[in-house]
């Protein structure tokens, strides 16, 4: 697995004394766990701000870190390390959760960059509660006419199924719609992975606003932002459709 | 000195098991009476004195108001939770009982909750194993229904406590049952563990990798299980009985009682013969008879049986797994041994289960599994670690009652995160969180754990406080809150309440009162110990009154043997343990020479100064005595 090179920061280990890098699990000399440090998740794993990682070397360090981290080795240990190792081992396991994940990893990266997700913010939840109006759900252009056309089947499938009458047409339609959203959500990974490819080729920055390459950057998190922003609608359509058809 | 053991623990619905570690094998630690199984049965006498396990089973038909089981039912719920329960339960709580409060039970003359009397089961496998090592043990793994939510794993925790143990961990029941079949297997791939027990019901599929058990997906009733399929048939027995014979005992506990053991052995009996009778006697001298066959047995049940379904595919498609990618299907909990589960499973899974581990002790195996690697280990579970997941999603109330979710389901644990609140209302001092658990969108239809209360927020303008607050679960699958207000630097003092528990004062007085119980039971022990100790004496006396040695004593010795055999036989009966272990003591010091003339010459005079019961050879009162390690049976059926 890749590891980011980053300027040495040193501290030393709280049981020998021997001096280490600041964000590592533990002492090199020792071996004992260290106290944790603020970490996001990339930087928890020892890896760059990259989108496309492999997945199977990711797992094979996570099995690894648990295997040294997790409370269960600890259950004699003085209550600090007990403590250290509860606080690493959730650190690990949110990281993991979210780096292999393909979405979440996206999203997580955004945030770093410093993108709030309209779609699953909680702020903007209690702000669409607080103002009484429905939580903010742009249409993609492109989808109008369908979202359309599919909404006012969902309805006509409503109306068969009160008054008991055949449906088998409407359903039939719904399908057709399902099938094509499947397809869209599909184009949507394809298109994410080739934005990741772009993302990836950037020079590392720690802050966007030191870039020189500003506007690329910009471009790529934006068509990021809108990638999931759209499959985030379509995500809800489907989950309409699948409980409209019962499964 | 050798670190002391820590044993494994299934608390569980109907039996309770201790177990630990014997050499690179997990052994069930049997009671006093050689059983495995602890019935989870506990009754007051009319003296106050608790019995538990089979002991207490007399009370449950005779004077049921003096007995509870299937406690685990009630334990982390509140009043509006349990009233399904009631109907069928002879629960009786007390009154005056508030919704979000924890349940109080009547038990005899005294008001107790589910943890203390889960505690109280605790106590007597926790004095099985003592007795059973011959040294004290404090230290516990126990085992909960990886469904739990928070209250339910916080009651069972606090019942430790109040039994004087240390729970270094609660484990899931299915990932445990899956430790005790992934022992020496080595095996890599997925498996899915079916738990249907007394009371609840587990679905748990794992990833074996490498002597890591990972959790991926896990599922549940926590209200399902073997009870459910024995109050269908106490319904058609009280049913058939109110038609026929005209007598309603819907509301007699003691009838009721007398149908529930009859249903039970006519249950177990279908699981290996085509047809049983389910017989009772009821009050009043009258006897009820009903056959019923398997096939209408199958019939009945179902339904219930059914209700695992929803769990086994919502874990499936969680897990992002068809059943075809399922390894291996093991089964646990005693209700798997209903032939139509069995074929449900594999008609579920498309694979024939593994049976081979008893279902009535794999669980408390595996406990005793993860005790030993918690306490270190050894080569046999070198590589072992298991990596649980929480069964319910985290959530906190938002504005109109909605639910923002924090940690999704299925996470592995520990897991956490960290929200952030301000304050609506300038100089707002204190800002509450309501804290949830449940799949639902609203917060009314979850789960509430907690209410948090940050109090000590500086005096600011609205929204300028950004108060951080950390949410953490921890390896047990129970939530720690920290907070900190990040513009002053402040740690914001967290006032928890927690919705269904015990605070820790309760907790804490709950120790002492069984303190207080302890003392007593240990008094009580000493007792039965001196009582036991004088019959064996008295009895070796009455035989060697018979040997030759008695004739050779002087009138004087016999006449004084014969006036402190008197003093021991009227003070035995007492319950003063000091005076008849001080008779005992008299009449052993004036036996002593019988004693050495009934021995060999030669012998004698290696026995110098033994007294009668050491003389009469290996019967004297035993020590603590380790019985035969318990057999894992393997199974077929």
């Amino acid at each position: 697995m890749a590891i980011e090179t980053k300027p040495l920061t040193g501290a030393a280990c709280w049981s020998c004394g021997a001096q280490r890098e600041e964000r590592a699990h533990f002492c090199s000399a020792c071996g004992k766990v260290q106290p944790g440090v603020a970490a996001d998740h990339f930087s928890f794993f020892g890896l760059p701000r990259k989108l496309a990682l492999d997945a199977a070397a990711l797992e094979r360090e996570f099995y690894r870190l648990s295997r040294k981290l997790h409370p269960d080795l600890y259950a004699r240990a003085t209550e600090e390390e007990r403590r250290w190792s509860l606080e690493k081992s959730s650190q690990l396991n949110d990281a993991y959760r979210a780096l292999k994940d393909p979405v979440a990893r996206t999203e997580h990266l955004l945030a770093l960059e410093g993108v709030q997700l309209e779609e699953q913010s909680k702020a903007a939840t209690d702000r669409a509660r607080a103002t009484g109006e429905e939580k903010k759900q742009v249409v993609p252009p492109e989808l109008l006419e369908e979202v359309f056309e599919f909404n006012m089947q969902l309805e006509e499938l409503r109306l068969a199924r009160k008054m008991g009458e055949d449906d088998s047409g409407v359903v039939e339609e719904l399908a057709t719609h399902r099938e094509n959203f499947g397809q869209m959500l599909k184009d949507l990974g394809d298109e994410l992975r080739s934005c990741w490819k772009q993302w990836d080729a950037l020079p590392f920055h720690e802050h966007a606003d030191t870039a020189g390459d500003g506007a690329e950057r910009r471009r790529v998190r934006d068509k990021m932002v809108d990638l999931l922003n759209r499959r985030s609608y379509i995500r809800n359509l489907v989950r309409d459709v699948n409980q409209a058809l019962g499964n | 000195m050798a670190a002391e053991r820590i044993v494994g623990i299934d608390l569980g619905t109907t039996n309770s098991l201790v177990a630990f570690m014997q050499g690179e094998t997990p052994v069930v630690i049997p009671g006093e009476d050689g059983a495995n199984l602890l019935p989870s049965l506990v009754a007051m006498d009319a003296k106050g004195e608790v019995v538990v396990g089979n002991a207490a089973r007399q009370h449950l038909v005779e004077t049921p108001e003096r007995a509870i089981y299937s406690v685990k039912r009630l334990m982390g719920r509140g009043v509006e939770d349990v009233q399904e329960e009631l109907k069928f339960f002879p629960f009786r709580l007390a009154d005056g009982l508030q919704p979000g409060e924890v349940l109080r039970l009547r038990l005899g003359e005294r008001e107790t909750t589910p943890p203390e009397i889960s505690a109280l089961i605790l106590r007597q496998l926790k004095r099985n194993a003592e007795r059973f090592f011959g040294s004290s043990v404090s230290q516990a793994v126990i085992t909960v229904p990886a469904y739990f939510n928070d209250a339910q794993r916080q009651a069972t925790r606090d019942a430790g406590r109040i039994a004087g143990l240390d729970v270094l961990r609660l484990v899931n029941e299915p990932t445990a049952a899956s430790l005790a079949y992934g022992l020496n297997r080595g095996k890599d791939g997925i498996v899915a563990v079916y738990d249907l027990g007394g009371g609840t019901f587990d679905i748990s599929i794992l990833k074996l990798h490498e002597g890591i058990f990972e959790v991926i997906a896990t599922s549940g009733d926590t209200h399902l299980g073997g009870d459910d399929i024995d109050n269908l048939l106490i319904a058609i027995a009280l049913d058939d009985i109110l038609g026929d014979m005209k007598l309603d005992f819907r509301r007699n506990g003691a009838a009721v009682q007398a149908i529930r053991q009859a249903v039970i052995d006519a249950k177990i009996a279908l699981s290996t013969s085509a047809a049983a009778t389910i017989e009772a006697d009821l009050p009043g001298g009258r006897n009820y008879q009903r056959e019923i066959t398997r096939a209408q047995f199958e019939d009945l049940i179902a339904p219930v049986l059914e209700r695992t379904v929803g769990p086994c595919r919502q874990a499936l498609k969680d897990a992002g797994l068809t059943p075809e990618q399922i390894g291996e299907v093991v089964l646990v909990g005693g209700s798997t041994r209903i032939p139509r589960v069995r074929a449900l499973v594999k008609d579920l899974f498309r694979r024939e289960p593994h049976v081979e581990l008893n279902p009535d002790e794999v669980v408390a195996l595996g406990a005793a599994v993860q005790a030993h690697i918690l306490a270190g280990g050894s080569q046999v579970t070198e590589d072992m670690l298991l990596l649980d997941v929480t069964p319910l999603s985290l959530g906190i109330e938002a504005l109109g009652g909605t639910v923002a979710k924090i940690i999704h389901r299925n996470s592995t644990i520990p897991a956490s995160a960290t929200e952030h609140f301000t304050t609506g209302v300038d100089g707002q001092a204190n800002v509450a969180i309501h804290v949830v658990q449940g799949e639902r969108e609203l917060a009314k239809d979850c789960r509430s754990l907690a209410r948090f209360d940050l109090k000590g927020v500086p005096p600011m303008a609205a929204g300028i406080p950004r108060i951080e607050v950390r949410f953490l679960i921890d390896a047990n699958g129970i939530l720690n809150v920290s907070a900190r207000e990040q513009r002053s630097g402040q740690e914001a003092e967290i006032a928890v309440k927690p919705t269904y528990g015990l605070t820790d004062e309760q907790v804490e007085s709950m120790i002492l009162d069984s303190f207080d119980f302890a003392e007593e039971d240990f008094r009580q022990r000493q007792v039965i110990e001196a009582h036991n100790e004088a019959e064996t004496l008295l009895l070796h006396l009455e035989k060697a009154r018979r040997n030759p040695a008695w004739q050779e004593l002087s009138g004087e010795e016999r006449k004084s043997i014969d006036r402190l055999e008197g003093e021991l036989q009227r003070v035995k009966e007492g319950d003063d343990h000091k005076a008849i272990r001080d008779a005992i003591e008299h009449l052993n010091q004036a036996t002593m020479r019988l004693a050495e003339l009934m021995m060999d010459s030669a012998v004698a005079g290696a026995l110098k100064g033994k007294t009668l019961d050491d003389a009469d050879l290996g019967e004297g009162p035993s020590a603590p005595h380790p019985f035969a390690p318990a057999e894992i049976r393997t199974s077929d059926e």
